[in-house]
């Protein structure tokens, strides 16, 4: 990579015509001076400075940029202001190189950017980091510059990059680089052959360009040639958004499964209307927020923490509820009910008062974050492929601990025949108690992924408590692959609704449907067969 | 005819209690400050603070030694998120607690709960939230920021200063954005957006699967014209927007989205990583350079005890309407509702941005516009500032059915909703 940073320089040099400052690298006194004016003066003065910067030729131009463009541009009030970089949690002077210590640092504050600056950045980072090891990262910058617009100057690098550039994703978007600059032409043969090469390009730039080309260009053959090139793009973008329609369902889905799942084991095995359950995801995602506050060092690790705390809390805020106050209402759904609904507003004004009602900040892992780009219209966010194998990996776990554990057998028996059970020897009160522990604690779990998807505040619980419900009744109570296949269902059914009747309307279609549903089958998708769900 | 002669009843006994106990303690008379939040409830997330903040400011005029030579004493009750519990609290706060004046409320919905109450029993409200406008009341007024002083200057900037084409008007589905984007949408036509250019969507409260419409409205923004969304989305659902947002990879760079809603408080329960650069209109910010506003942010350090505390927007505005109250008591010594109503008219105190502010006949104040840019620790960089401050309109000028209306509380109009047109009032019934 710096093998190359020489070249580019020496480029973006020509491109400004300030040929005069090349000569020495090491002291450049008009890079010194500029950098310190960029903390000085106005946002547009700043502008005009980063402006003289791109122009000035110095090794060190890249690292400055880039700290601006993150936020770790530090100076102080001095005549001339001392300008130091962010690194790796350490501060170094621009300028000299030379570590910072703390009581240097304390006097230091960060230089602001706004938008305009950003994409002044952007474009000029992205022409320097067209040879940066990631695919990932060199596949964006040639998409920032095919968004920037594509001149010769742009095409000599990207040829440049062409010749060496192995990964497929890079070399298609150079390709449809070079295919823009072509549209352009003055002769209708390049045009025409540029309108072939973006046949099939996904690159909204493509589909922009050749919507005009169809509208405007002088030859008819060239016209014909971009609407039949567009018409084939449409065709493509269609199935891919079928496509990105269902992940999202099936993301969503998965969602209403975590959130599902405990109540599940609680509702669905136990019969208890918990009505609580939303505060015990509520009281998992809080656990979170606690072991970022803990262990402020260890937030790329926080949520593998937090997963097994949050199901212990919950889990037992879950037994206590069990042996506090649902154990005596056993049969008396009205009274679990409301019950219930009351230690759902305790636990609500609780975590209030203990906390604030101000929703608090969970920070999401730099790993858990980003986005996996298949092609220009069709990505996935790395969150949500987390929590869809993450919910499945519950869902199994707990299908394992049903099917093949003494504890899945005792519960299993004692909510087909409680009476049965004891006379068989299960303490069922023990096995109440335990349940509901791993219902909630589950719930809890589910907390640990939703806080990274959504606020984490007093409210949370309410937000999840309907659907729920919803997931585990369409499912057919008491059964686990039920659940699963309705809460995909419902997301998939959801996402393919919401583009055509919008996100309110979408809600209430699928309510009435469920009710319709429900009316046909009051059991739901997958019934519990034999004499148990007569009981 | 019984419940009223008893609550009646029961009010003359509140006030004798209220009397018998101040003449126990041997304290002097006080003048009655109510403050109307809701402390328990959804809202409570938004409403706390501002309770705060009114007994922080009723403290400070306490220590210069009151009013009148009387000392302030806050009545706090909790109307619990809940709309008509709020009429019900204005009611107990006038006819029982025998309050001089209200500070409270947050939505809107909450505020035209407590219109007939405080029109039947004469009292005044301060509201400090920015709203949707269409709305002047005898006995309110509005501190926060009328849609000219807000949304109108936003889509201003993003169309001049960012060349914005296209836009997104997405909200949550109630009055405010409602209303709000029935004004933006007339005055991008007004302004030649084509139709094909808008694009509208509403949300349920607490929306939180905001993958679809994050995709449809980055689609949208990629047709070659530069986009913008304009953001009315309601407090709980924007952490979930904005996530989406950054996680599809749409940058403020490519959609910079302005917020009417989201201000430094709610930015501290965010992580603000993924909402850089994006954009927010308000009238202050607390990142202001000014002797005032500093004052004011070391004065509300030292009261809540918590230096990582943040001020906002309806801070200020309840900080402003306060000082206008308590000038206008101090200019007509005394706290007649009749006679302060007609004094606040005209009254000047300065804001907190190093400015006037001024209340208007039509019962709004001038605001400076202050268009800010989020930075990752959650303050505001302010990229834009109106030159002079704004004064509010209470009627839209580019709505159909308000656009002849004007509100002016003095003589000869005193009317809220006076018909420039046909010179005639349409009186309090049209507006409730």
């Amino acid at each position: 990579m710096i093998k190359y940073g020489h070249w580019f320089l020496a480029l973006l040099l020509s491109c400004a015509s300030v040929p005069a400052l090349a000569e020495n690298d090491q002291a450049n006194p008009d890079f010194e001076t500029l950098v310190q004016q960029l903390p000085q003066g106005n946002l547009r003065d700043r502008m005009a400075t980063i402006e003289a910067l791109v122009s000035s030729d110095d090794e060190r131009l890249l690292n400055l940029l880039t700290a601006l463009r993150n936020n770790d541009l530090l100076a102080d009030d001095g005549e001339p202001p001392r300008v130091a970089r962010r690194r790796d949690g350490q501060v170094f002077d621009v300028l000299s190189g030379e570590l910072l210590l703390d009581d240097t640092v304390e006097t230091l504050s960060r230089v602001p950017v706004n938008n305009m600056m950003r994409r002044q950045l952007q474009t000029t980072i992205a022409r320097l980091s067209l040879n940066n090891d990631s695919p990932q990262v060199r596949y964006r910058a040639v998409r920032q510059m095919i968004s920037d617009g594509v001149d010769a100057d742009i095409i000599a690098l990207l040829r440049e990059r062409d010749e060496i550039e192995t990964t497929l994703l890079v070399s298609n978007a150079i390709e449809t680089a070079f295919a823009l600059h072509r549209l352009d032409s003055d002769n209708p043969q390049t045009r025409l052959s540029a309108v072939e090469r973006l046949r099939g390009s996904l690159e909204s730039e493509a589909r922009n360009s050749l919507r005009r080309l169809a509208e405007n260009d002088e030859v008819t053959e060239v016209r014909e040639a971009a609407a039949e090139a567009l018409q084939s793009i449409e065709g493509r973008v269609t199935f891919y958004r079928a496509v990105e329609s269902t992940l999202f369902g099936l993301s969503l889905g998965s969602v209403l499964l975590l959130a599902a799942i405990g109540l599940a084991i609680t509702f669905g095995v136990m019969g208890v209307i918990n009505m609580a359950h939303g505060e015990l995801i509520m009281i998992g995602a809080y656990t979170t927020w606690m072991v970022q506050q803990l262990f402020p060092g260890l937030i790329e690790w926080s949520l593998l923490i937090a997963i097994p705390s949050a199901f212990v809390v919950t889990a037992l805020v879950g037994i206590a509820i069990e042996r506090g106050v649902i154990r005596f209402l056993y049969g008396r759904p009205l009274e679990t009910l409301l019950a219930t609904f009351g230690i759902s507003l305790i636990l609500q004004q609780a975590v209030r008062s203990l906390f604030s009602p101000l929703n608090r900040s969970v920070t999401s892992p730099e790993w858990i974050s980003g986005t996996l780009t298949i092609n220009p219209v069709l990505s996935i966010t790395y969150t949500r492929l987390y929590i869809f194998i993450f919910g499945l990996m519950v869902f199994f776990a707990l299908l394992l601990i049903m099917k093949k554990t003494a504890l899945g057998l005792k519960v299993r028996a004692v909510s087909q025949n409680r009476a049965m059970a004891r006379a068989v020897g299960v303490r069922s009160s023990w096995v109440d108690a335990l349940t509901f522990g791993l219902g909630s604690g589950i719930a809890g779990v589910a907390g640990v992924a939703l806080s990274q998807i959504t606020n984490v505040g007093p409210n949370l619980g309410q937000a999840y408590i309907i659907d729920s419900f919803m997931v585990v009744v369409f499912g057919g109570v008491g059964n686990l692959w039920g659940t699963l296949v309705s809460a995909m269902s419902l997301g998939i059914l959801n996402n393919y609704l919401e583009p055509w009747t919008g996100a309110m309307l979408a809600k209430v279609i699928v309510l009435v449907l469920l009710i319709l549903f429900i009316q046909k089958r009051p059991r739901g998708l997958f019934p519990q067969k034999g004499r148990a769900a007569d009981g | 005819m019984k419940l009223k002669k008893l609550m009646k009843k029961a009010g003359m006994i509140g006030a004798a209690c209220g009397l018998a106990f101040s003449a126990l303690t041997a304290q002097a008379e006080t003048i009655k400050v109510g403050v109307l939040h809701s402390l328990s409830g959804t809202m409570a997330i938004s409403e706390t603070t501002l309770k705060d903040t009114m007994l922080m400011l009723i403290e400070e005029q306490n220590k210069r030694g009151g009013l009148l030579g009387k000392q302030l004493e806050a009545v706090v009750v909790d109307p619990a998120s809940d709309w008509p519990l709020f009429a019900e609290r204005t009611r107990d706060l006038i006819e029982q607690h025998g309050v001089d004046v209200i500070f409270g409320c947050w939505t809107s919905v909450s505020r035209k709960a407590v219109l007939p109450v405080i029109e039947e029993l004469n009292g005044i409200l301060f509201y400090p939230v920015q709203y949707e406008g269409e709305e002047s009341s005898r006995n309110v007024f509005y501190t926060g920021a009328a849609p000219n002083q807000q949304a109108i200057p936003a889509v201003e900037y993003l169309m001049e200063e960012m060349g914005i084409e296209r836009w997104v008007l997405a909200g949550t589905d109630y009055v405010y954005p409602r209303t709000t984007n029935r004004i933006l949408e007339a005055y991008l036509k007004a302004n030649g957006v084509a139709d094909s250019d808008i694009m509208i969507n509403y949300t349920p409260f607490g929306h939180s699967d905001w993958q679809n419409i994050v995709a449809e409205i980055r689609r949208f923004g990629s047709q070659g014209k530069a986009t913008a969304v304009v953001s009315t989305i309601n407090g709980d659902a924007n952490v979930p927007f904005y996530r989406e947002l950054g996680n599809q990879g749409v940058s403020s760079l490519d959609i910079p989205v302005v917020a009417f809603s989201v201000g430094e408080e709610e930015l501290s329960g965010m992580d603000t990583g993924p909402l850089e650069g994006h954009l927010a209109a308000w009238n202050y910010f607390m990142s202001v350079d000014s002797e005032e506003n500093k004052a004011f942010i070391e004065k509300w350090h030292a009261f809540i005890g918590d230096k990582s505390r943040v001020t906002n927007d309806p801070m200020e505005a309840h900080y402003i309407g306060f000082n206008m109250w308590a000038q206008a008591v101090e200019k007509a010594e005394t706290t007649d509702v009749d006679t302060i109503i007609d004094t606040l008219v005209g009254i000047k105190v300065p804001n907190l941005t190093g400015g006037i502010a001024e209340m208007l006949p039509n019962h709004h104040i001038t605001k400076p516009v202050l268009i800010g840019e989020i930075m990752d620790d959650g303050q505001f960089l302010v990229v834009s500032e109106t030159d002079a401050p704004v004064p509010g309109q209470a009627w839209s000028p580019y709505l159909e059915g308000s656009k002849d209306l004007i509100a002016d509380w003095t003589d000869p109009v005193n009317c809220g909703n006076y018909n420039t047109v046909t010179n005639t009032c349409l009186g309090a019934e049209a507006q409730h």
